[in-house]
């Protein structure tokens, strides 16, 4: 059944009409046409299309459209703001952290996430970090090179 | 920068498809079927305000072809790749190409697409010649601009020569410039497609909103070998907006909402008939082997087999297997078919535009101009997207809705079980070393599965006999190229082999290979991985946990090193280092070069540790990433890439070579660590500690 349901996206405050236990993915790529969330297993295990709800780190094919009312969700077109790109987005750029691009933008928000609560994380630290989220074309090493220098971007510096 | 202009620019730097319609007349194709166009105008186009753009059939799957090609252009017409819009893939647009597969694109299209820049640079040369009236000697050109280096107030540029039109002249072949007046081969180029992909703006097919949308869900059945029989779909059809559509056997679920298709679909209730396989993921090696033994042929045959195994002083023989394995595109087949005024448009995930587009005709039966292939963005294709069986769903549901746009987007469970898989193989192989220790006198191998492809490499052997099936249908499942085919399950085997034998024998396996390579190439490119990696020559297993393999694809030549460390109580492998030097020829853009072999290594350590399809009958039991176990981060060791110096070699493909040798020089390392050699791709735990279990015990 339809109800309203209210939160923050990407700085800005939303409403939708949805069923509440729709999943935020659909809500994000279908209703509001942000698609730069991706799908790629639709149960949780692959990370392509995390997100950021209150500045945690979720995937968004397993979260309701009701468990974020009221809350701040970030996707990857929120992530860089007046034109500046976020420094995990420079990082990717700069080392070339992708192929494809399909798990990019989960990549980019897990990692995000993680470096916001600690820049200053050593390279197994940020393995663990970023191990829920696959990738397929085999940019793994770049990707860690990049968290790690967005870490120290981010003032990091251990 | 404002938000305003850096969305702008973002939007720009997704801006695959710069030209959305033909300039002038429609796209310029080949004059026989099979064969490249001629005429430049096909693959280059300068706009009135001075940009060029780059058709091309090929496709961006993340491998760059975006980026090296534009490069290609970049450097003839003296100008920044960022200079040049690539449209790729567009059926409508760019003229007819291979698949984007087997590593043609740097070794068939790129020289084609120079060529044609080099043939651009010297008419529009030629023209700006007549119009500053000045001979070409006198003139240079960058950025777009021509003017005379005498008098640089002098100039033109390339939109005020062309002015939007199609360059008439024609100079017939034209050389293009020689490397050493290059300026961007061998160099570090940004790649073209960051930006959109950084910000969630590339557009894969599901990221079409085409207005009045509807989602398809495809009814499948349990198996492979069952079609659909009767279908009640009462219950589906209670859901506001649910259409059914039914073309023969396929039977689909159409809504506005893709996530409400997908719940109506389950309230259908199908029937199913047919006959499922009776095979299983345990017993499917020797239904190979058995099924495939009438139907072996002799591919290869030199020497004396008998008179080299009289030669030998040391035989090993031993059986190789490989399972199924699945291409696992991060991105699922996708598609969006729009059925309007008689033509069919597909937007889709392929890796072969052009072979789709006449695989769509064919099905719909229509003539070629009658469909429209655009390729997006791709999210990996890897062998797996060569067709569009998802694109044929498709088109065969838009077809019966005309002016809606259908799209077709296969979940995680679908793309698993409809997948053409990396071929289950079995490879036999009996040999033998001289007493010198220096000499293969026999080789006698035997396949079933794949074929003999790739499985001879520059080594010496005095007597060999290669035999591989003639038996179509073999496989109980759908199969498929997977990156490197045939070659990396040769490969996997004849390396374990050759590391088998020097063990046996005990000299150590780079000597052994020494000894065997008749290929100056191969042998140059050994002494460079072996030096770069610092391996101290010593007969295994060491307990080092190193290992080595050779691997070749066409001219493409890879050495590969891997240390690992065996958890004997687990069978756990750890890759703790791994090192490929490469011979590709020259190579173009060395950061996109050094990303294939990266991604190839990272990729094949799950196929070598991890990575397998389980069924039983012809039910797929790997529904999704919780069994079907990819390579995730902690997989993922330390990689080197070196690269041979061998500028003067045409530049070979880099996404089939560097894949080949992995497994081996995995298993290889195994066996180095431990002193069990494990024959069964992929090398699971269960299956390290079967290998362990087998050992003498001391």
């Amino acid at each position: 059944m339809d109800t309203t349901v209210s939160f923050v996206l990407n700085g800005k405050a939303v409403t939708v009409r949805s069923p509440r236990d729709r999943m935020l993915v659909w809500v994000l790529r279908d209703e509001l046409g942000l698609t730069g969330t991706k799908v790629g297993c639709e149960a949780g295990l692959c990370g392509a299309c995390t997100v950021l709800v209150d500045i945690e780190a979720v995937p968004s094919c397993s979260t309701t459209l009701g468990d974020v009312a009221g809350k701040t969700v970030l996707t990857i077109e929120g992530l860089a703001l007046d034109g500046q790109l976020n420094p995990v987005q420079k990082a990717f750029q700069e080392h070339h952290a992708f192929q494809c691009g399909y798990c990019t933008s989960g990549m980019i928000l897990a990692a995000w996430a993680f470096l916001k609560k600690k820049p200053r994380a050593t390279r197994t630290e940020i393995v663990e970090a970023m191990e829920g989220n696959l990738c397929r074309c085999g940019a793994h090493v770049r990707i860690l090179d990049a968290v790690e220098s967005a870490g120290k971007a981010m003032g990091g510096v251990r | 920068m404002r938000r305003r202009d850096f969305l702008q620019g973002v939007a720009a730097g997704a801006l695959t498809f710069f030209f959305t319609t033909p300039l002038g007349s429609a796209p310029i194709q080949p004059t026989r079927p099979g064969a490249y166009p001629e005429d430049f105008n096909a693959y280059l186009k300068i706009s009135a305000d001075g940009r060029v753009g780059c058709f091309v059939g090929k496709v961006e799957l993340g491998q760059g072809a975006m980026t090296v090609l534009a490069m290609l252009v970049a450097e003839e017409l003296e100008l920044d790749p960022a200079q040049v819009d690539m449209c790729l893939g567009d059926t409508d647009l760019c003229p007819w190409d291979m698949p984007t597969g087997g590593s043609l694109t740097m070794w068939h299209t790129a020289p084609v697409l120079r060529g044609a820049a080099a043939e651009a640079r010297a008419v529009l040369l030629r023209m700006a010649s007549k119009t500053l009236g000045a001979p070409v000697a006198d003139l240079a050109l960058k950025d777009g601009a021509i003017w005379v280096k005498a008098a640089p107030t002098r100039r033109t540029t390339f939109g005020e020569l062309v002015k939007g039109r199609k360059m008439e002249r024609h100079l017939g072949k034209v050389k293009p410039k020689p490397l050493s007046d290059c300026t961007l081969i061998g160099r570090r180029v940004p790649r073209k497609d960051a930006l959109a992909k950084i910000t969630g703006a590339a557009k894969y097919a599901g990221d079409l909103r085409l207005p009045g949308t509807l989602h398809a869900c495809v009814l499948r059945p349990p198996a492979h070998g069952l079609t659909l029989a009767t279908a009640d779909t009462a219950a589906a059809e209670r859901i506001p907006g649910v259409r059914i559509v039914r073309d023969g056997t396929l039977l689909a679920v159409l809504h506005p909402q893709p996530d409400t298709a997908r719940t109506a679909l389950a309230l259908v209730k199908g029937t199913f008939e047919g006959t499922e396989p009776d095979v299983d993921d345990v017993r499917i090696y020797q239904y190979l082997v058995d099924k495939a033994a009438p139907g072996q042929r002799v591919m290869i045959s030199r020497g004396d087999l008998a008179v080299g195994e009289k030669r030998a002083a040391t035989v090993v023989e031993e059986e190789y297997r490989n399972a199924y394995e699945s291409h696992a595109t991060l991105e699922p087949h996708t598609s969006v078919a729009k059925w309007e005024e008689g033509r069919m448009t597909v937007w889709a995930s392929t890796q072969s535009p052009f072979v789709l587009r006449d695989a769509v005709a064919e099905a719909l039966k229509l003539g070629q101009d009658k469909v429209r292939i655009i390729a997006q963005f791709v999210g990996g294709g890897f062998g797996g997207k060569l067709v569009g069986p998802g694109a044929v769903e498709a088109v065969r549901i838009a077809h019966k809705v005309p002016g809606v746009p259908i799209q077709v987007a296969w979940n995680r469970e679908e793309d698993l079980f409809l997948d053409t898989y990396r071929p289950a193989a079995v490879v036999k192989i009996r040999s033998g070393l001289d007493a010198g220790r220096g000499a293969i006198t026999f080789w006698d191998s035997t396949v079933a599965g794949v074929s003999q492809g790739e499985a001879e490499l520059a080594y010496d052997m005095q007597a060999t006999r290669y035999q591989a099936p003639a038996v179509p249908g073999l496989h109980p499942l759908r199969v498929g190229a997977w990156r490197a085919p045939n070659a990396h399950t040769n490969a996997f085997a004849r390396e374990s082999q050759l590391d088998a034998l020097a063990a046996k024998a005990g000299v150590d396996p780079v000597t052994l290979r020494r000894r065997l390579i008749n290929d100056a190439r191969l042998l140059r490119l050994l002494d460079l991985a072996v030096e770069t990696f610092g391996w101290e020559p010593a007969p295994g297993p060491t307990g080092r946990g190193i290992g080595l393999a050779c691997g070749a694809w066409r001219q493409g030549l890879v050495v590969a090193l891997a240390q690992v460390a065996v958890d004997k109580t687990t069978g756990k492998v750890k890759t703790e280092r791994f090192l490929e030097a490469v011979d590709v020829g020259l190579v173009v853009n060395p950061d996109g070069a050094r990303q294939q072999v990266e991604g190839a290594i990272t990729m094949c350590i799950g196929q070598a540790l991890s990575e397998e399809i389980h069924f039983k009958g012809g039910r797929i039991l790997d529904k999704n990433f919780d069994t079907y176990l990819l390579p995730r981060f902690s997989a993922i060791p330390r990689i080197e890439v070196v690269f041979a110096d061998n500028a003067a070699m045409a530049t070979q493909g880099i996404g089939e070579p560097p894949v080949v040798p992995v497994a081996a020089a995995l298993a290889n390392a195994v066996f180095d660590a431990t002193g069990a050699r494990v024959t069964h791709v992929p090398f699971t735990p269960e299956r390290v500690l079967e290998a362990l279990k087998r050992l003498p015990t001391k």
